[in-house]
Protein backbone atom coordinates (compact mmCIF):
# COMPACT_ATOMS: atom_id res chain seq x y z
CA UNK A 1 0.00 0.00 0.00
CA UNK A 2 1.29 3.46 -0.86
CA UNK A 3 1.85 5.74 2.06
CA UNK A 4 -0.81 8.42 2.17
CA UNK A 5 1.17 11.64 2.33
CA UNK A 6 -0.32 15.04 3.13
CA UNK A 7 1.76 17.70 1.48
CA UNK A 8 1.14 21.44 1.26
CA UNK A 9 3.60 23.00 -1.15
CA UNK A 10 6.79 21.20 -0.06
CA UNK A 11 5.78 20.75 3.56
CA UNK A 12 4.80 17.26 4.62
CA UNK A 13 2.40 17.08 7.54
CA UNK A 14 1.75 14.04 9.70
CA UNK A 15 -1.82 14.96 10.45
CA UNK A 16 -4.58 16.05 8.11
CA UNK A 17 -6.14 17.88 11.03
CA UNK A 18 -4.99 21.47 11.46
CA UNK A 19 -6.20 23.21 14.60
CA UNK A 20 -6.72 26.80 15.61
CA UNK A 21 -5.37 28.16 18.88
CA UNK A 22 -8.09 30.69 19.71
CA UNK A 23 -10.99 30.65 22.18
CA UNK A 24 -9.41 28.29 24.73
CA UNK A 25 -9.76 28.96 28.46
CA UNK A 26 -6.00 28.99 28.97
CA UNK A 27 -2.76 28.48 27.11
CA UNK A 28 -2.32 25.26 29.04
CA UNK A 29 -5.60 23.95 27.68
CA UNK A 30 -4.57 25.08 24.19
CA UNK A 31 -1.36 23.08 24.44
CA UNK A 32 -3.11 20.00 25.78
CA UNK A 33 -5.78 20.10 23.08
CA UNK A 34 -3.16 20.41 20.33
CA UNK A 35 -1.33 17.44 21.78
CA UNK A 36 -4.36 15.20 21.91
CA UNK A 37 -5.49 16.29 18.43
CA UNK A 38 -2.23 14.98 16.96
CA UNK A 39 -2.06 18.08 14.74
CA UNK A 40 1.37 19.25 13.65
CA UNK A 41 0.18 22.56 12.23
CA UNK A 42 -1.71 25.25 14.14
CA UNK A 43 -3.05 28.62 13.12
CA UNK A 44 -1.95 31.64 15.13
CA UNK A 45 -2.89 35.30 15.14
CA UNK A 46 -0.61 38.33 15.10
CA UNK A 47 -1.38 40.96 17.73
CA UNK A 48 0.26 43.78 19.66
CA UNK A 49 2.47 42.90 22.61
CA UNK A 50 1.02 44.20 25.87
CA UNK A 51 3.82 46.45 27.09
CA UNK A 52 2.26 47.21 30.45
CA UNK A 53 1.77 43.58 31.47
CA UNK A 54 5.22 42.11 31.25
CA UNK A 55 4.39 38.82 32.87
CA UNK A 56 1.68 37.82 30.45
CA UNK A 57 2.30 34.23 29.28
CA UNK A 58 3.15 33.74 25.62
CA UNK A 59 1.72 31.19 23.22
CA UNK A 60 5.28 30.31 22.19
CA UNK A 61 6.07 29.26 25.76
CA UNK A 62 3.29 26.68 25.62
CA UNK A 63 3.32 25.60 21.98
CA UNK A 64 6.85 25.18 20.70
CA UNK A 65 7.12 26.49 17.13
CA UNK A 66 10.10 24.21 16.58
CA UNK A 67 7.88 21.18 17.10
CA UNK A 68 4.51 22.39 15.82
CA UNK A 69 4.26 24.33 12.57
CA UNK A 70 2.83 27.78 13.16
CA UNK A 71 0.54 28.99 10.41
CA UNK A 72 0.16 32.75 10.86
CA UNK A 73 -3.32 33.89 9.99
CA UNK A 74 -4.81 37.25 9.08
CA UNK A 75 -8.02 36.71 11.04
CA UNK A 76 -9.62 40.03 11.81
CA UNK A 77 -8.37 41.75 8.63
CA UNK A 78 -10.97 43.36 6.44
CA UNK A 79 -8.72 44.66 3.67
CA UNK A 80 -5.65 43.83 1.65
CA UNK A 81 -3.30 46.32 3.32
CA UNK A 82 -3.97 45.04 6.84
CA UNK A 83 -3.55 41.45 5.72
CA UNK A 84 -0.27 42.15 3.94
CA UNK A 85 1.04 44.12 6.92
CA UNK A 86 0.11 41.29 9.28
CA UNK A 87 1.76 38.55 7.25
CA UNK A 88 4.92 40.52 6.52
CA UNK A 89 5.29 41.08 10.27
CA UNK A 90 4.58 37.40 10.93
CA UNK A 91 7.33 36.43 8.53
CA UNK A 92 9.71 38.77 10.34
CA UNK A 93 9.11 37.06 13.69
CA UNK A 94 10.68 33.86 12.54
CA UNK A 95 10.79 33.38 8.83
CA UNK A 96 7.31 31.94 8.44
CA UNK A 97 6.62 31.73 4.73
CA UNK A 98 3.62 29.46 4.89
CA UNK A 99 0.64 31.56 5.93
CA UNK A 100 -3.12 31.55 5.98
CA UNK A 101 -4.80 34.43 4.23
CA UNK A 102 -8.24 35.36 5.45
CA UNK A 103 -9.82 38.65 4.43
CA UNK A 104 -13.30 39.17 5.75
CA UNK A 105 -15.92 41.19 3.98
CA UNK A 106 -18.73 41.42 6.49
CA UNK A 107 -18.68 41.64 10.28
CA UNK A 108 -21.91 39.76 10.76
CA UNK A 109 -21.30 36.73 8.55
CA UNK A 110 -17.48 36.90 8.54
CA UNK A 111 -17.83 35.91 4.91
CA UNK A 112 -14.60 36.20 2.91
CA UNK A 113 -14.14 39.15 0.58
CA UNK A 114 -12.99 37.33 -2.53
CA UNK A 115 -12.01 40.41 -4.53
CA UNK A 116 -9.56 41.54 -1.84
CA UNK A 117 -8.51 37.93 -1.25
CA UNK A 118 -7.58 37.30 -4.90
CA UNK A 119 -5.71 40.60 -5.13
CA UNK A 120 -3.76 39.91 -1.93
CA UNK A 121 -2.94 36.30 -2.82
CA UNK A 122 -1.26 37.55 -5.99
CA UNK A 123 0.96 39.96 -4.02
CA UNK A 124 1.87 37.36 -1.40
CA UNK A 125 2.76 34.72 -3.98
CA UNK A 126 5.01 37.27 -5.70
CA UNK A 127 6.74 37.95 -2.37
CA UNK A 128 7.50 34.26 -1.94
CA UNK A 129 4.80 33.37 0.57
CA UNK A 130 3.11 29.97 0.46
CA UNK A 131 -0.48 30.95 0.88
CA UNK A 132 -3.33 28.83 2.20
CA UNK A 133 -6.42 30.78 1.32
CA UNK A 134 -9.70 30.96 3.20
CA UNK A 135 -12.40 31.35 0.57
CA UNK A 136 -16.03 30.97 -0.36
CA UNK A 137 -17.19 27.56 -1.50
CA UNK A 138 -17.52 28.90 -5.03
CA UNK A 139 -15.67 26.65 -7.53
CA UNK A 140 -14.88 29.59 -9.81
CA UNK A 141 -13.05 31.58 -7.15
CA UNK A 142 -11.34 28.42 -5.94
CA UNK A 143 -10.03 27.80 -9.45
CA UNK A 144 -8.85 31.39 -9.80
CA UNK A 145 -6.97 31.11 -6.50
CA UNK A 146 -5.25 27.97 -7.67
CA UNK A 147 -4.35 29.58 -10.99
CA UNK A 148 -2.64 32.53 -9.31
CA UNK A 149 -0.52 30.28 -7.11
CA UNK A 150 -2.37 29.51 -3.85
CA UNK A 151 -0.74 26.58 -2.03
CA UNK A 152 -4.07 25.32 -0.68
CA UNK A 153 -7.73 26.17 -1.09
CA UNK A 154 -9.66 26.55 2.15
CA UNK A 155 -13.37 26.84 1.48
CA UNK A 156 -15.78 27.40 4.34
CA UNK A 157 -18.19 24.64 5.33
CA UNK A 158 -20.43 27.24 7.00
CA UNK A 159 -19.78 30.67 8.59
CA UNK A 160 -16.80 30.94 10.98
CA UNK A 161 -17.67 29.75 14.47
CA UNK A 162 -21.18 28.64 13.47
CA UNK A 163 -20.62 24.90 13.93
CA UNK A 164 -23.23 24.11 11.29
CA UNK A 165 -21.25 21.56 9.27
CA UNK A 166 -20.91 21.41 5.49
CA UNK A 167 -23.74 23.38 3.95
CA UNK A 168 -23.02 23.06 0.28
CA UNK A 169 -21.69 19.59 -0.40
CA UNK A 170 -22.12 19.99 -4.13
CA UNK A 171 -19.83 23.02 -4.28
CA UNK A 172 -17.26 21.43 -2.01
CA UNK A 173 -17.19 18.29 -4.15
CA UNK A 174 -16.80 20.37 -7.31
CA UNK A 175 -13.86 22.17 -5.73
CA UNK A 176 -12.27 18.87 -4.65
CA UNK A 177 -12.67 17.45 -8.14
CA UNK A 178 -11.08 20.37 -9.96
CA UNK A 179 -8.24 21.21 -7.53
CA UNK A 180 -4.67 20.04 -7.91
CA UNK A 181 -3.59 21.73 -4.68
CA UNK A 182 -4.89 20.53 -1.30
CA UNK A 183 -8.47 21.42 -0.36
CA UNK A 184 -8.83 22.02 3.36
CA UNK A 185 -12.20 22.74 4.90
CA UNK A 186 -11.93 25.84 7.03
CA UNK A 187 -14.67 27.16 9.26
CA UNK A 188 -18.11 25.93 10.16
CA UNK A 189 -17.37 22.39 11.31
CA UNK A 190 -19.37 21.69 14.48
CA UNK A 191 -18.54 18.20 15.62
CA UNK A 192 -16.31 15.25 14.85
CA UNK A 193 -18.68 13.59 12.37
CA UNK A 194 -18.70 16.77 10.25
CA UNK A 195 -14.96 16.35 9.84
CA UNK A 196 -15.39 12.70 8.87
CA UNK A 197 -17.92 13.70 6.22
CA UNK A 198 -15.53 16.30 4.82
CA UNK A 199 -12.71 13.76 4.66
CA UNK A 200 -14.95 11.06 3.16
CA UNK A 201 -15.87 13.49 0.42
CA UNK A 202 -12.18 13.68 -0.47
CA UNK A 203 -11.01 16.83 1.26
CA UNK A 204 -7.28 16.75 1.93
CA UNK A 205 -7.62 18.16 5.42
CA UNK A 206 -9.75 20.13 7.84
CA UNK A 207 -9.03 23.13 10.03
CA UNK A 208 -10.87 23.16 13.33
CA UNK A 209 -10.94 25.76 16.07
CA UNK A 210 -14.30 26.54 17.70
CA UNK A 211 -15.61 22.96 17.54
CA UNK A 212 -12.74 21.87 19.78
CA UNK A 213 -12.18 24.97 21.91
CA UNK A 214 -15.87 25.48 22.70
CA UNK A 215 -16.64 21.83 23.48
CA UNK A 216 -17.34 21.08 27.15
CA UNK A 217 -14.21 18.96 27.20
CA UNK A 218 -11.92 20.48 24.59
CA UNK A 219 -8.98 18.13 25.13
CA UNK A 220 -11.18 15.08 24.68
CA UNK A 221 -12.94 16.63 21.68
CA UNK A 222 -9.54 17.25 20.12
CA UNK A 223 -8.90 13.52 20.30
CA UNK A 224 -12.33 12.83 18.82
CA UNK A 225 -11.41 15.01 15.85
CA UNK A 226 -8.10 13.22 15.46
CA UNK A 227 -9.87 9.92 14.94
CA UNK A 228 -12.70 11.48 12.93
CA UNK A 229 -10.21 12.81 10.38
CA UNK A 230 -8.24 9.55 10.21
CA UNK A 231 -11.49 7.62 9.89
CA UNK A 232 -12.86 9.83 7.12
CA UNK A 233 -9.61 9.69 5.19
CA UNK A 234 -9.36 5.89 5.39
CA UNK A 235 -12.99 5.60 4.39
CA UNK A 236 -12.40 7.86 1.37
CA UNK A 237 -9.34 5.86 0.32
CA UNK A 238 -11.20 2.58 0.76
CA UNK A 239 -13.96 3.49 -1.68
CA UNK A 240 -17.43 3.18 -0.28
CA UNK A 241 -19.97 0.58 -1.44
CA UNK A 242 -22.62 1.50 -3.95
CA UNK A 243 -25.90 2.80 -2.60
CA UNK A 244 -28.91 0.55 -3.27
CA UNK A 245 -32.55 1.36 -2.94
CA UNK A 246 -33.42 -2.22 -2.00
CA UNK A 247 -32.18 -4.51 0.74
CA UNK A 248 -29.45 -7.06 0.23
CA UNK A 249 -29.01 -9.64 3.00
CA UNK A 250 -25.60 -9.90 4.59
CA UNK A 251 -25.85 -13.65 5.34
CA UNK A 252 -26.11 -16.35 2.67
CA UNK A 253 -29.71 -17.28 1.87
CA UNK A 254 -28.76 -20.91 1.14
CA UNK A 255 -28.88 -23.75 3.69
CA UNK A 256 -31.27 -22.10 6.11
CA UNK A 257 -32.42 -24.53 8.86
CA UNK A 258 -36.10 -24.08 8.11
CA UNK B 1 13.67 62.21 27.21
CA UNK B 2 12.17 61.25 23.87
CA UNK B 3 8.42 60.97 23.51
CA UNK B 4 7.44 58.00 21.43
CA UNK B 5 4.42 55.82 20.88
CA UNK B 6 4.53 52.05 21.41
CA UNK B 7 1.51 49.97 20.44
CA UNK B 8 -0.76 52.98 20.66
CA UNK B 9 0.57 54.11 24.05
CA UNK B 10 2.49 57.32 24.56
CA UNK B 11 5.67 56.72 26.53
CA UNK B 12 8.80 58.65 27.34
CA UNK B 13 12.19 56.97 27.03
CA UNK B 14 15.80 58.05 27.40
CA UNK B 15 17.37 59.96 24.55
CA UNK B 16 19.39 57.83 22.17
CA UNK B 17 17.80 54.59 23.34
CA UNK B 18 18.21 51.78 20.80
CA UNK B 19 15.41 49.41 19.86
CA UNK B 20 17.27 46.67 21.68
CA UNK B 21 17.46 48.75 24.87
CA UNK B 22 13.78 49.53 24.60
CA UNK B 23 12.97 45.80 24.30
CA UNK B 24 15.08 45.12 27.38
CA UNK B 25 13.28 47.84 29.32
CA UNK B 26 9.95 46.18 28.61
CA UNK B 27 11.37 42.67 29.11
CA UNK B 28 10.39 41.62 25.62
CA UNK B 29 12.17 38.66 24.04
CA UNK B 30 13.42 39.89 20.67
CA UNK B 31 13.14 36.44 19.16
CA UNK B 32 9.41 36.30 19.76
CA UNK B 33 8.34 39.60 18.23
CA UNK B 34 8.43 41.68 15.06
CA UNK B 35 8.76 45.44 15.04
CA UNK B 36 7.43 48.13 12.80
CA UNK B 37 9.06 51.55 13.06
CA UNK B 38 7.04 54.41 11.57
CA UNK B 39 5.11 52.04 9.35
CA UNK B 40 8.09 50.03 8.10
CA UNK B 41 9.22 46.63 9.29
CA UNK B 42 12.54 46.87 11.08
CA UNK B 43 14.79 43.86 10.37
CA UNK B 44 16.04 42.10 13.52
CA UNK B 45 19.68 42.85 12.69
CA UNK B 46 19.01 46.58 13.05
CA UNK B 47 17.66 46.48 16.61
CA UNK B 48 21.04 47.32 18.05
CA UNK B 49 21.91 50.12 15.65
CA UNK B 50 18.58 51.83 15.38
CA UNK B 51 18.08 54.69 17.86
CA UNK B 52 14.69 55.96 18.82
CA UNK B 53 13.79 59.56 18.10
CA UNK B 54 11.10 61.91 19.30
CA UNK B 55 7.66 61.15 17.79
CA UNK B 56 8.63 57.68 16.57
CA UNK B 57 5.72 55.32 16.25
CA UNK B 58 6.47 51.71 17.09
CA UNK B 59 4.40 48.59 16.76
CA UNK B 60 5.59 45.42 18.47
CA UNK B 61 3.67 42.28 17.59
CA UNK B 62 3.73 38.65 18.64
CA UNK B 63 1.80 35.46 17.96
CA UNK B 64 -1.24 34.77 20.08
CA UNK B 65 -3.98 32.15 19.94
CA UNK B 66 -6.21 32.51 16.91
CA UNK B 67 -8.29 30.58 14.39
Amino acid sequence: MNRDIFKIDKKILKSRLIVGTGKYKSLNETAQAIKSSGADMVTVAVRRVNISDKRKPLLMDYVNPKKINYLPNTAGCFNSNDALRTLRLAREIGGWKMVKLEILGDKKTLYPDMIETLKTTKVLVKEGFKVLVYCTDDPLHAKKLEDIGASAIMPLAAPIGSGLGIHNKLNISLIIKQSKVPVIIDAGIGTASDATIAMEMGCDGVLINSAIALAKKPVQMAEAFKYAVISGRKSFLSGRMKKNNIASASSPEKDLIS
Amino acid sequence: MAKIQINGKKVAIKQNFSILEMLKKYKINRKKVAIELNGKILPQNQYNKKKLNNNDIIEIVQFIGGG
